[in-house]
């Protein structure tokens, strides 16, 4: 029987009707086309399926959907400004190499922005420790925390 | 534009990946984003068993229920065979071989049904006596894997593929005789998973005709457009068309060198469905049902003379094949590489059997055997170099390979930055004051070789680019080559940018139609830079030419004098002399009789195929590098930490520095789990980690800060001087830091992943020896 949510989702409230055992991830990719989001994993292992919830980050892979009701979701595609502009972050991973194949690039990013909107000056240790729950297998990192360092100023 | 000591405006520069903008903001479509209309899922049924007969199998059931629209076992589909060996069919009929085998497929309209309906599928299987042990596979009596495979002189019945893996130069027994010092070691190297974060899938869909659309994620597109042409000879479309599409590529690695079981499948449900079936892995399935990296039991024996200079270097592996054939198989043909012509040493003989059994079979990954031939040498030539009382530095510098060089399989190395490499290493790891603490604290080092020019594996090594340049100056690049994340696209920009003389942000690159892009033989042996940028810069020369041919006209100067220099045509004699690009473009076509400002260029490298004997020169020009490595052994718990790494590369020309970092930090830290912490566990044939909980890959917080060294030789075949850099950063992580484990607390690690239980094991004999 399907039930109702109403949320907040990358600044604009939504209100639908779905199943009630859908996970974020299923809500987000084919209930509402914001494919932006992936699944690596299935097991919120891997980041790929990182969203943020009021701020904080959870994997949206095991996350229900229905504990979404009340509460705001930030997507990747909710990081560009209403004009379009590139949300900073975004602009430091292009610039400093942090992208390849790009498919952790969605969570990565957004995992940045939690660290850094928490901890604006953080230390190398500390953003390496704000990523370290998502997985990369192509840069190796280094460029990814270089970015980072870079947004912070520093 | 020539001569490299020119200022250049886009080679060399740290241009962003072209297609990062669409990656960061969530648009790019992965082939787990795409959807068609009509679109139905596909699911595959796997053996529950590493070696049975299929005694039967009935799918009324699972027909029946409703959303299921096709199901398919071995016993209904046309005979399908694949793989190099062309030992593997999409769906066993006769009997499974592994736990990874395909028994059924199901596609359905949602992929919860499909899931349900393999639930509903029954088989009886009789099971069979197994192997998992490559060595007692060898033995005679040993259970069949493959019945009717037969091999050797006599065509006895066997599980030892008849492959030719053996390579000889001089006279290796004499050598060793004449050694006043041999070494003699057992390596070991396991399964260990490509790890791509997006996982495998595929789309096939038929048209009203039969012809078949894939949409993939290859890093062979036109190779396997040939193998879905097969396959669909093989299902009675014999003169239908393929087109394959890729979409953007979470990441390859090797993975998608070949064609895969799930491939063919897919094509089967959509031609039985007359929809079109999307299938995509999961990430369990992606563990145990895609191909890892080839495992090798390495016997090695190498030898040198007083002075420490190499002897000879004699090589026996045996190679754990699985049940069905891919190109693990293939990378003894690679392995030869760094057996002769990693240091110089004059007699080689390398011998390697590739045996069947009931495990997982391994595919292309990163650096193709490179990794485990050089984790058995290089770590060698410091037992070696012990033994004869020289400083493995000193024992690498006497040895190191040389421009001009001719080695024993007849490579032609021209460019060689291997000295340097070597020197900036023991610089920066201060290897003098650092070596022989034995304190807990070590450094090390190894080297690499590896094609950096190409690779002639095929009859063919070559990619084809047409380039066109509308009436506004955009300059459209179609290229047969893959670009799977690591800047292929941008790097064909920037060289076209450079020969041209316009800026990257003129240049389109399209790469992912076979219906539009010419033929390119693939993502492999880091041949991407130096044959697709040959073949983008010789077609970009060519609208040059016709382009200074225009406006020689109109400027009234011969085209000898002219160039073109950030989107102006100029004469090289009077600079004021100039026309804007776009006008010269317009007054080419847009009169009577005009022409289009168009070219097209197919660059085949001037490399060999491998003869009878495995010797040629498989490549134009050869990548060097040496990583060294600074680790600390905490004796309590047998951890092993990174305090330093370094690698040092001889690129030839880096034309995005940035983008080859890149290429250095992954593949390095790809090579540093290999090294300690990453194994595809499988017991009894079953992949018991399939999952990235048990599966170590490194995260954010164990890479170490690896630095990186670019060393530019400037090699005269590479586009503006550049040599492949893809693999090199995972070929020497794992003997550089085994050398160093050595020099920390005195224990030869002989066998991958250095894990802590088996460094306290170490430990434990050394101080206790049996």
């Amino acid at each position: 029987m399907k039930r109702t949510i109403s949320f907040t989702l990358n600044g604009e409230p939504i209100e639908l009707e779905m199943e009630p055992h859908l996970t974020l991830l299923q809500l987000l990719r084919e209930g509402l086309g914001l494919t932006g989001t992936k699944e690596g994993c299935g097991m919120g292992e891997c980041g790929a399926c990182t969203v943020l919830l009021d701020g904080k980050t959870v994997n949206s892979c095991i996350f229900p959907a229905m504990e979404a009701d009340g509460k705001s979701v930030t997507t990747i595609e909710g990081l560009t400004d209403v004009q379009g502009n590139l949300h900073p972050i975004q602009k430091a991973f292009i610039e400093y190499g942090a992208v390849q194949c790009g498919f952790c690039t969605p969570g990565m990013v957004l995992s940045a922005k939690a660290l850094l909107d928490e901890n604006p000056k953080p230390t190398e240790e500390e953003i390496r420790g704000g990523i370290a729950g998502n997985l990369c297998r192509c840069t190796g990192y280094l460029q990814i925390v270089q970015a980072i360092k870079a947004v912070s100023g520093q | 534009m020539g001569g490299f000591m020119e200022e250049f405006v886009n080679v060399g520069k740290r241009i962003p990946k072209l297609d990062a903008e669409e990656k960061v903001t969530g648009k790019a479509i992965y082939i787990h984003d795409l959807k068609v209309p009509g679109m139905l899922h596909g699911k595959i049924l796997y053996s529950p068993y590493p070696h049975a007969k299929i005694v039967s199998m009935d799918t009324s059931k699972a027909e029946k229920l409703p959303g299921v629209k096709a199901v398919l076992t071995g016993y209904n589909i046309p005979p399908i065979k694949f793989g190099v060996y062309k030992d593997n069919v999409p769906l066993k009929a006769k009997k499974v071989c592994s736990m990874r085998d395909e028994v059924a497929a199901v596609a359905a309209t949602d992929p919860d049904i499909a899931e349900e309906a393999l639930n509903l599928i029954k088989v009886e299987y009789e099971i069979l006596p197994a192997l998992f042990d490559p060595e007692e596979a060898m033995k005679e009596g040993a259970p069949l894997i493959h019945e009717e495979h037969v091999g050797g002189k006599e065509k006895k019945p066997t599980n030892v593929l008849n492959l030719p893996w053996r390579l000889v130069a001089g006279d290796v027994e004499e050598a060793r005789k004449s050694s006043a010092y041999v070494a003699e070691d057992r390596f070991k190297v396991t399964w260990v998973a490509h790890c791509c974060l997006g996982t495998s899938g595929c789309l096939a869909q038929f048209d009203m005709k039969n012809n078949l659309t894939m949409y993939s994620i290859t890093q062979i597109p036109s190779l396997a457009q040939r193998d879905y042409m097969e396959a669909l000879a093989a299902m009675g479309l014999k003169d239908k068309k393929v087109r394959v599409i890729k979409t953007v590529i979470g990441g390859g690695f090797g993975s998608k060198l070949d064609t895969y079981a799930f491939e063919y499948i897919a094509i089967l449900l959509a031609h039985k469905a007359r929809k079109p079936v999307k299938i995509l892995f999961s990430r369990e399935e992606e563990f145990f049902a895609t191909s890892p990296r080839q495992p090798a039991i390495i016997d090695i024996a190498q030898g040198c003379a007083k002075d420490g200079t190499l002897t000879f270097r004699d090589i026996r592996m045996i190679l754990d094949n699985g049940a069905y054939t891919s190109w693990g198989a293939t990378t003894p043909s690679v392995m030869m590489m760094p057996i002769s012509s990693l240091y110089k040493v004059p007699n080689v003989r390398y011998v390697a059997k590739c045996v069947y059994t009931n495990n997982t079979y391994s595919q292309a990954m990163r650096g193709y055997g490179n990794p485990q031939a050089t984790f058995a040498i290089d770590s060698q030539i410091d037992i070696l170099a012990e033994m004869a009382g020289i400083d493995p530095l000193d024992f690498r510098m006497r040895n190191a390979n040389t421009p001009g060089e001719v080695t024993p399989q007849n490579f032609k190395i021209n460019t060689c930055g291997l000295r340097e490499c070597i020197d900036v290493v023991a610089q920066k790891l201060d290897w003098r004051q650092n070596r022989g603490r034995r304190d807990g604290r070590g450094i090390g080092m190894a080297s690499m070789i590896h094609v950096g020019g190409g690779a002639r594996v095929y009859k063919s090594d070559g990619c084809g680019t047409i380039i066109k340049v509308d009436d506004f100056g955009t300059v459209n690049v179609i290229t047969g080559a893959t670009d799977m994340g690591q800047g292929s696209e941008t790097v064909i920009a920037q060289i076209v940018a450079e020969e041209l003389g316009v800026r990257i942000e003129d240049v389109v690159v399209t790469h992912t139609d076979t219906d539009i892009c010419p033929w390119d033989v693939g993502a492999h042996a880091s041949r991407t830079t130096f044959v697709a940028g040959n073949s983008a810069k010789g077609a970009a020369k060519k609208v040059k030419d016709q382009l200074l041919e225009v406006a020689a006209k109109s400027l009234g100067e011969s085209p000898e004098n002219l160039d073109i220099r950030d989107r102006t045509v100029f004469s090289k004699k009077d600079p004021e002399k100039k026309s804007p690009l776009g006008k010269v473009l317009r007054a080419a076509h847009y009169t009577a009789g005009g022409s289009m400002v168009m070219a097209e260029n197919f660059y085949d490298p001037a490399n060999e195929n491998l003869d009878r004997e495995f010797k040629g020169n498989l490549s134009v020009t050869y990548a060097y590098g040496t990583h060294g490595v600074e680790v600390e052994v905490d004796k309590e718990t047998g951890q092993v930490e990174i305090l330093k790494y370094i690698a040092a590369h001889d690129v030839g020309k880096a034309i995005n520095p940035m983008l080859l970092e890149g290429q250095v930090y992954g593949g390095a830290t790809m090579g540093i789990g290999y090294a300690l912490t990453e194994r595809l566990i499988l017991k009894d044939g079953e992949v018991m980690n399939p999952n990235f909980l048990d599966y170590k890959m490194l995260t954010a917080k164990d890479v170490p800060n690896i630095e990186t060294v670019v060393i530019e030789t400037n090699d005269p075949f590479g586009p503006f001087g550049a040599k492949g850099i893809g693999e090199p950063g995972s070929v020497p992580t794992a003997p550089a830091i085994a050398n160093a484990i050595y020099d920390a607390v005195g224990v030869r690690m002989k066998d991958l992943p250095i894990t802590p239980e088996k460094v306290l094991a170490a430990l434990k004999e050394k101080a206790n020896p049996k």
